[in-house]
């Protein structure tokens, strides 16, 4: 098992480089000068010209390049652009929040998509799948920014129960865990229904039918554990997916979480915080996929027979 | 004097029915099994066999296999009209079905221990946990794997192991009817006949009934005391298996069946498989189902349904038989 | 009849059932029609209205509650918002189009590439794309608008470059599928080259799952492209795009919540129709996916 866990950890690395590189080379296109924007509009022109030399900006791409891995590995992500503060203070300071928005919106989703997908499995074709499946179809095409302002509209403006926008309360965390919750709840409750109905048709199911258990037995004991496994796929893709930073999101709520850090640098060409923080992301990410895999040990027995062989 | 059959289902029709078309798949069926009798259920696929035991069951796919006429008595159950309370009493304790394909059968999340298990929980109310476990262990024992597996999971068993364990789920409460659907033919060839000589062993012991789907004729003759041939939804001959391998006359449909083995006592330069394909269920033709394969086809034989000529314990469904039996066709 | 001509009318007649299978499922259907009244919009909604009306600001108009003469209002410019909506149809659905066409075709050749040659190519192909996977798409996308400067065009690549990924995979799973079957042995033997069988033999078999995956993709596009613009990288004002109307309307949205419930209705309503169009296409073209 540790020789496993081991082994997904140097597969991502070659991974992570080549993320490395791709946004490197984007920001390398964007249009103007890092140094100055560091100095300033109003620094001479001999200053630029040392400043870049400073920082090594004449090199050739490559080398840039590869001074930037070599550097990044032994820790040192450099420095802001703009307050010359090392990147990932930044980045650990707006963590916090965007895990908590992410981690709420996950939880709720879960909590009530998934029972939904259930429900809406068993009782295939009845008033319930329609209902959950059409509110599941609304929920896709919303955009999760445009649910967060209706829900603002409601409970912020109208109820006037919630607060809008800010962090400074656990309140304020509700309305944008809501918008998260609602487009990733739907995924779960599709992926749920769907990966119920491919279970209940298997033969153990109908093996566990001429037994004689009841319905609720069959769908507790037979089914949902084989169910599960992909919807902890889908469960743990879209976690990783809001611990990045829903930039949209951040943007209704006016949250200082890492999308909008992110999208601050990549327009301030502050190379430095756009490289670490999708370098953070991909590896938050990256380590979410491995907790899913390890939790998959758990649930199947196939898997985990399949990992302490290999 | 013969006593209550266990199980008699009379004028049986089941169809599937999708948006697209309606499949015709069991076409009145009549059948009786009494007491630790086996019946061989015996026809190509798609002729109606698992139709019918899931029927007995009451397993059809949800809404989309119906029995739309007949009836179902299983130990003076009526199956059909049966609360599916009372009907999952009945499941795995009356009458157990085995499954095709062991490799599917069995739940690859819990260990094999406690699916066989489950049977014993479920229909012996108030057993202790240390009960079940002796019964899991002497179950399977008596399907020949050692008790201490019990907590392995089926993808640690092989094949035929597996089909083992899937019999000791479908005996645990020793039924009164097993419902056997082509138990063996997804195993190794030398693995068939242990698997089978267990289940004959064990039925005996237990004293339970079976009817055993198959299409493979050899394993009829070995096992069984009573045979149906099923065709196109129909039962086309019925006997004993003295009369239906043995008789003087045999429905064409069966002659065919047999000319389909190679038979290594007579000297033969090739099989005489029978031509053709069973018809599209969804499109039974009219008259004998069998008229438009059969050899010895009549006019008649387009345009009415055979009957069902008896002759003791024989049946055969077919016209020539009506037309006097041996006719210039017939031999 | 020659075994062509027999082909031929196997082709149709499977394209007829799963015409038929596809127009029996109401909610495809509906999508279907909403869909297409969209596009209708889109290609005639100069007939109803002036684009320079939709874009040049009335202020004496401004901020009307919906009424005869402005149906849906107007915004905070005095833009009548039913024309900025359908305006807004034409850039969502082009851009759309477009870049489902442009992922398309490179993700296809990507991933035709690694299905048909396998091996080490495979690999490599396989292993970029889920490079690109691993970027958030939004932060991809914003990247290369910030690198490219903003504008219709660099918005149609940043959106097209991180679709590309999800093409290429289901090109190649339908390649590997279709890969082995006897048919394509035939055809090798008969001495056809690669790029000749790819193109006459397989692509064509693997069409179900990219159309499927194409309908999916415009739904995804216009969701992207709304999201871009609604924090400013996307398309700018006053070019009406449904985004963007989401953004200006959102400081006025305590008193005159119509500014962001028509376009955030309009969204909704294009992608959802492409889904129930696309899950349609899934359980006509097979059914025994259909749950």
């Amino acid at each position: 098992m540790l020789r496993y866990i081991m082994k997904r950890f140097l597969m991502m690395i070659p991974v992570i480089l080549g993320i490395t590189f791709i946004i490197f080379a984007i920001m390398n296109f964007t249009p103007g000068d890092p140094a100055k924007l560091i100095l300033g509009e109003e620094a001479t022109a001999e200053d630029v010209a040392k400043l870049r030399t400073e920082l090594g900006l004449d090199d050739p791409f490559l080398v840039r390049f590869a001074r930037y891995v070599i550097n990044a590995v032994q820790g040192d992500f450099g420095t802001s652009y703009r307050n010359r503060q090392p990147v990932f203070n930044e980045i650990f300071d707006r963590f916090p929040t965007t895990f908590k928005v992410a981690f709420f919106g996950i939880l709720i989703a879960v909590f009530i998509g998934v029972p939904i997908g259930i429900l809406s499995a068993v009782k295939q074709y009845s008033i319930i799948d329609t209902i959950s499946t059409i509110g599941a179809m609304l929920l896709t095409a919303m955009p999760g920014f445009f649910v967060g302002m209706l829900l603002i509209l409601l409970f912020a403006l109208k109820l006037n129960i919630l607060p809008a926008t800010g962090i400074s309360s656990w309140k304020h965390f509700v309305l944008p865990s809501l918008a998260v919750a609602s487009v990733t709840m739907a995924t779960f409750i599709r992926m749920t229904r769907s990966t119920m109905l491919e279970v209940i048709r298997q033969d153990y199911v109908r093996t566990a039918r001429a037994k004689g258990a009841s319905e609720s037995r069959i769908v507790f004991r037979h089914c949902l554990r084989n169910a599960l496994l992909p919807i902890i796929t889908v469960i743990g893709m879209n976690f990783a997916h809001q611990l990045g930073g829903t930039v949209m999101i951040e943007a209704v709520f006016a949250i200082p979480g890492l999308g909008s850090h992110m999208v601050t640098a990549v327009r301030q060409k502050d190379t430095p915080v756009v490289m670490a923080s999708i370098i953070f992301v991909a590896v938050v990410a990256g380590l979410m996929n491995l907790l899913v895999d390890i939790l998959y040990t758990y649930i199947d027995p196939r898997v985990k027979t399949q990992y302490t062989k290999g | 004097m013969m006593s209550e059959p266990i199980l008699k289902i009379e004028n049986l029709h089941v169809i599937y029915k999708t948006d697209e078309s309606t499949v015709y798949a069991v076409n009145g069926v009549d059948l009786e099994l009494f007491s630790g009798e086996t019946l061989g259920l015996v026809g190509e696929t798609g002729a109606g066999k698992t139709t019918t035991a899931l029927s007995i069951m009451r397993l059809l796919p949800d809404k989309i296999g119906k029995v739309v006429h007949g009836s179902i008595t299983l130990e003076g159950t009526d199956v059909l009209t049966a609360t599916e309370a009372d009907m999952r009493l009945l499941r795995g304790s009356t009458v157990s079905m085995i499954f095709q394909d062991p490799m599917t059968s069995l739940n690859p999340t819990i260990t094999v221990g406690n699916q066989i298990g489950e049977v014993l929980y479920l229909h012996r109310p108030g057993i202790s946990h240390a009960d079940i476990e002796a019964g899991v262990d002497n179950i399977l024992e008596m399907v020949g794997i050692p008790a201490g597996r019990k907590n392995d999971y089926p993808h640690q068993f092989s094949g035929g192991m597996k089909q083992r364990i899937v019999i000791a789920i479908a005996l645990a409460c020793e039924p009164k009817l097993l419902l056997a659907d082509e138990p063996t033919t997804a195993l190794d060839v030398t693995i068939q006949a242990q698997v089978l000589e267990m289940m004959n062993e064990l039925k005996d012991k237990l004293d339970t009934s079976m009817i055993l789907i198959t299409h493979d004729l050899g394993v009829v003759a070995q096992t069984c005391d009573k045979v149906a041939i099923m065709y196109a939804g129909e039962i086309v001959e019925y006997g004993t298996a003295e009369d239906v391998f043995n008789g003087k006359n045999k429905h064409p449909y069966t002659k065919g069946l047999f000319g389909s083995i190679p038979d290594f006592t007579k000297k033969a330069y090739r099989l005489s498989p029978i031509e053709g394909l069973m018809p599209d269920p969804t499109d039974l033709p009219a008259g004998c189902k069998f008229h438009d394969r059969c050899p010895y086809c009549m006019d008649i034989c387009r345009t009415q349904n055979a009957p069902a000529i008896r002759e003791g314990s024989h049946m055969i469904r077919c016209h020539l038989m009506a037309a006097g039996g041996k006719g210039e066709a017939w031999e | 009849m020659s075994t062509a001509g027999k082909a031929k009318r196997r082709k149709r007649s499977q394209l007829s059932l799963i015409w038929f299978r596809f127009r029996k499922n109401k909610l495809a259907m509906l999508g279907l029609i909403i869909f297409l009244m969209m596009i209708f919009m889109a290609a005639y909604v100069s007939i109803f209205g002036d684009y320079e009306k939709a874009i040049t600001m009335d202020m004496p108009n401004k901020l009307q509650t919906p009424s005869a003469a402005h149906l849906f209002g107007t915004d905070q410019f005095g833009r009548d918002i039913l024309m900025r909506m359908m305006f807004g149809a034409r850039i969502s659905l082009s851009v759309g189009l477009l870049t489902m066409v442009l992922s398309l075709v490179v993700g296809s050749l990507i991933g035709a590439a690694a299905g048909y040659y396998g091996g080490k190519v495979d690999n490599l192909l396989m292993r970029i794309m889920d490079v690109f996977l691993a970027i958030p798409s939004t932060l991809l996308a914003i990247s290369i608008v910030a690198a490219l400067g903003q504008g219709m065009f660099n918005l149609l690549l940043a959106t097209a470059v991180s679709q590309i990924p999800a093409f290429a995979r289901v090109v190649r799973s339908a390649i590997l599928t279709v890969k082995g079957q006897d048919y394509i042995e035939a055809a090798r033997a008969c001495g056809m080259r690669g790029g000749r069988i790819i193109l006459r033999h397989i692509l064509p078999n693997a069409m179900g799952p990219i159309i499927v995956q194409a309908t999916l993709n415009i739904a995804r596009t216009i969701l992207g492209i709304s999201s871009l613009s609604f924090v400013g990288l996307g398309i700018s004002p006053p070019t009406p795009e449904w985004g963007s109307m989401l953004s200006e309307g959102k400081t006025m949205m305590r008193y005159y919540p119509h500014l962001i419930l028509i376009p955030g209705a309009a969204i909704a309503l294009a992608v959802m129709s492409l889904n129930l169009i696309g899950d349609g296409l899934r359980d006509a073209l097979d059914p025994r996916l259909k749950n």
